[in-house]
């Protein structure tokens, strides 16, 4: 899951050309506005399968690939319960 | 509790009156002139009105947001530039206090703000970035413990009256245009020159220049948090509530105006219903209206200030895009409808039901922070946003 992550960062979080993340690189920082947090949002709902729930919606969820991994799991697993 | 900053015996109240009307009483002469609203200012600083919001601790008030939002409004309707001004201050205001108590510097600097009554200004518009307040051209340069910035910025709101200026710019030169940082800028340690003259149809007393400076100014001058936790956090919030507190004021004062006309038409024919009277009704409806989505808008902020650690959601951005977009709406109508109501009465420049003003300074509103730029954002945060209603099953 972290790879696949990293690869929808990559590609929908708007980031710089050039620009190395790791698990703790603060997206915000590295140069995600909020338009592209949004495409990000979108793009791992529709990779996991998942729906973010409205209060996850907020910039701390989507901070860096670790915070995301782990709103993800919490997601996945809650709907595995439900 | 009697507040360590408060005027002698004048109540919070008494003070913001006492400014309301220095304030109305120039309010044509700063139009007519377009220059800056000092009188109004001077009584701001003589009721101490331009730290409020500022812990006691440091020489505040600890007024809330909807104390403020309740100043802009009746300053706004005395003067809406003045009120602008007030309104515009108190947010620099809120981004300092969002970050600025646990900063020696900062806690030092706001100390002396609410001693002197310091004025604040907002530098984040820069030419080349399109109005986009997330982005930034120039950058923080560090020179030993102390740094150099250079700005081209095509408009700053009383650049010249304010004692200090909070400037966007990017953290380093090497970081990307939305890695941003906001600096306090003083006065003495700024270079600054006026490059063009604010000569606007409304809120002609804002005097909102065009600028290039360069500063040099110590680095613990800077917030320690970045500006995108500051712009989604508190920032973009506050300026929407604070705006539209002062549009509302204005929408206020051309109600009582209209109301006043309707009055005085039907003093002089009591027997019948003056034919403005439905429309005063309608008009009075709709400031109600706008005073119900500021309140509403004034809760959501004090839920989502109780609960720091999970920050605004999107719902909340969203509201507040609402908020801005129907308010500088609603207002503009509202005055209109005034002028409706009062016919040539308020065409006219002079007199007691004059609206010129009011429509001209109400004209900004929607322009401030373009309506179509905020609701092309809103489209893309309800793509996302989730309700009960929109879950996918």
């Amino acid at each position: 899951m972290n790879q696949q992550i990293h690869d929808i960062i990559l590609a929908h979080a708007g980031l710089p050309a050039g620009v190395e993340i790791t698990d703790e690189t603060d997206l915000y920082r590295a140069g995600m506005k909020s338009f592209a947090s949004v495409q990000l949002m979108l793009a791992l709902e529709e990779a996991f399968d998942i729906e973010f729930p409205e209060e996850m919606l907020n910039r701390a969820t989507f901070r860096s690939a670790s915070a995301i991994e782990r709103a993800v799991s919490q997601i996945s697993s809650a709907t595995l319960v439900a | 509790m009697k507040p360590a900053g408060a005027v002698a015996g004048a109540s919070l109240a008494e003070r913001v009156r006492a400014a309301a009307e220095i304030a109305a009483e120039h309010a044509e002469a700063v139009d007519r002139e377009g220059r800056f609203p000092h009188e109004a200012v001077d009584a701001m600083r003589a009721g101490r009105l331009l730290a409020l919001s500022a812990p006691a601790e440091v020489g505040g008030e600890g007024a809330s947001l909807a104390d403020i939002a309740g100043i802009c409004t009746t300053l706004g309707g005395a003067c809406a530039s003045a009120g602008m001004v007030f309104a515009m201050h108190h947010i620099s205001l809120v981004n300092l206090l969002d970050c600025g108590m646990e900063s020696a510097w900062h806690r030092e600097f706001l100390t002396r703000a609410a001693s002197e009554q310091l004025l604040f200004a907002s530098s984040t518009t820069e030419a080349g970035v399109g109005g986009d307040l997330r982005q930034s051209i120039c950058a923080v340069e560090a020179d030993g413990e102390r740094f150099n910035l250079a700005k081209n910025a095509p408009v700053i709101s009383y650049g010249e009256e304010a004692d200090a200026i909070f400037a966007t710019a990017r953290r380093d030169p090497d970081a990307p245009s939305s890695d941003q940082v906001l600096c306090v800028l003083l006065k003495d340690q700024m270079e600054i020159e006026r490059v063009s003259t604010w000569d606007a149809l409304g809120m002609r007393g804002t005097c909102s220049h065009g600028f290039r400076y360069k500063a040099n100014a110590p680095q613990e001058q800077i917030l320690p948090r970045p500006f995108a936790d500051i712009a989604a956090e508190s920032m973009v919030a506050a300026s929407h509530l604070l705006w539209s507190s002062v549009w509302c004021g204005i929408a206020s004062d051309a109600l009582a105006k209209a109301q006043a006309f309707v009055t005085a038409e039907a003093r002089k024919n009591p027997a019948v219903t003056p034919p403005g009277a439905p429309k005063l009704a309608e008009t009075y409806t709709r400031l109600r209206l706008i005073e119900a989505a500021i309140r509403d808008g004034l809760a959501r902020w004090d839920v989502m200030r109780a609960n720091p650690d999970a920050g605004p959601t999107m719902g909340f951005a969203l509201a507040m895009n609402a908020l801005k977009v129907s308010v500088s709406t609603e207002a503009l109508r509202v005055v209109d409808e005034a002028l409706m109501i009062c016919g040539l009465q308020a065409y006219k420049n002079s007199g007691p039901y004059s609206l010129g003003r009011h429509l001209r300074d109400i004209h900004s509103a929607r322009l401030m922070i373009g309506n179509d730029r905020i609701l092309a954002g809103a489209g893309q945060l309800l793509l996302v946003q989730r309700t009960a209603q929109t879950r996918r099953s």
